[in-house]
């Protein structure tokens, strides 16, 4: 197996996307079961969604679709934007974000530092209406745009296949018994199972869906209401669970004040369905090792409206 | 007090994909107590023990309603509530 090192100096900034570590978090373990979750925050561009964009740049270029006189366009609600830019930024490509105005200002102004343009879809139409929007520009003006689609495009899933699912394996072992994620684009749910599903042993492999169509969890979708990615595959995966938005929530507060890890919602609801998970193994007397995403850094996030008082529209 | 609320998407299950419905009352309260009437489920989505939830806004022109009377905001004719969520999905 071949072993993931993160190298001490990078020749450039994309050399420091993924080789992410895997902490432990024995303060929430029970008796039998041991409990990791892998910091995506460490990424450069501080998300999980620095490897789906490399991949897709690196692709889209090899393959001639990508070239400098077009600029990448695409949806998101923000952290793809923020990868999309970087990589931008390091590769000489002009990047037009469509997100929903509603998205956390740390994302508009992160990704509005690396130069991005970006349009603002509307508020009242979550992600969805996002996707919409990014079609209709695209449409209009077919020849200025290399649109990804980050929801129908392989190669997002296939960054973390090679990476992520690889890395698990390879920096746990054998010792992996049940990996546990939400699902946005379900990008990392996919690629992370299609490797896991490879190994020898079986790994069993749950996707993680809000509870509720109205909910809180920035950068996850609730597959019955929303328009269902094209690269979802529901018969690659073991079973869905669900979180409500406020365990999600409650348990990145206690990540941040109990073990100094300060993560985004999504991380805290993944950690939470780690958690439950753990015990119920362990409540039937197994012993087991229960992997999980810690998305992005709780700094994205910041209660936006405590003290905004108002949108900006 | 007759007024209308905006209904963002991830709600419009609960209103047959209405985007705006009709409501009444005296207060922001009151009115979502109407609202879960004719559209059952609603409130329980929007509000907790607490007030607004922390992932809901509600907005009543363009301001939000915490920086107001928050659920005890009065409310006249014609006034418009609008229901934004905090974030924006995956
Ligand atoms: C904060 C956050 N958490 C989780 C995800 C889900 O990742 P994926 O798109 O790979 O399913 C995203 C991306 N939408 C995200 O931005």
């Amino acid at each position: 197996m071949t072993a993931f090192l993160r190298p001490p100096k990078l020749d450039s900034i994309l050399d420091g996307i993924g080789n992410t570590p895997l902490l432990r978090l024995r303060a929430l373990e029970p008796k039998g079961v041991e409990i990791y979750a892998k910091l995506e925050f460490m990424n450069p561009g501080g998300s999980v969604k620095d490897r789906a964009a490399r991949q897709i740049f690196l692709d889209a270029i090899a393959c001639g679709e990508l070239t400098k006189d077009k600029i990448l366009i695409d949806s998101t609600s923000g952290n793809t934007g923020v990868a999309y830019s970087l990589l931008g930024a390091a590769l000489g490509y002009r990047v037009t974000l469509v997100m929903p105005s509603n998205v956390t200002q740390a994302r508009k102004d992160i990704t509005r530092a690396f130069g991005t343009e970006i349009v603002f879809s509307d508020p009242m139409e979550g992600s969805d209406g996002a996707i919409r929007h990014v079609r209709r520009i695209v449409e209009a003006d077919p020849e200025r745009y290399y649109y990804p689609d980050q929801y129908s495009n392989a190669s997002n899933w296939r960054g973390h296949y090679l990476g992520t699912g690889a890395e698990i394996l390879s920096d746990l072992g054998d010792k992996i018994t049940h990996f546990v994620t939400g699902l946005g684009t379900s990008g990392t749910m996919m690629g992370v199972t299609r490797r896991l599903k490879e190994h020898t042993r079986p790994i069993v492999c749950l996707a993680m869906e809000p509870a509720d169509a109205a909910h809180g969890l920035e950068g996850l979708k609730h597959m019955d209401s929303s328009i269902v990615p094209p690269i979802y595959d529901r018969s690659l995966h073991d079973g869905t669970v669900t979180v409500d938005t406020d365990r999600g929530w409650d348990m990145s507060d206690r990540l941040v004040a109990e073990l100094g890890l300060h993560v985004g919602h999504s991380a805290g609801a993944n950690i939470f369905a780690a958690m439950r998970l753990a015990n119920s193994l362990s409540e039937e007397g197994k012993t087991g090792c229960v992997v999980t995403i810690a998305c992005d850094r709780g700094d994205r996030y910041f209660a936006p409206m405590r003290w905004e008082k108002r949108y900006q529209w | 007090m007759a007024i209308s609320v905006r209904i963002p998407a991830s709600l419009r299950t609960l209103t047959q994909g209405k985007e705006e419905v009709a409501a009444e009352g005296a207060t922001v309260r009151a009115a979502l107590d109407q609202l879960d009437k004719t559209h059952p489920g609603i409130k329980e989505r929007l509000v907790d023990d607490k007030g607004v939830k922390r992932f809901m806004n509600i907005y009543l022109g363009d301001e939000d309603i915490r920086f107001l009377d928050a659920l005890d905001t009065p409310l006249k004719d014609g006034d418009s509530l609008t229901i934004v969520p905090a974030i924006a999905g995956g």
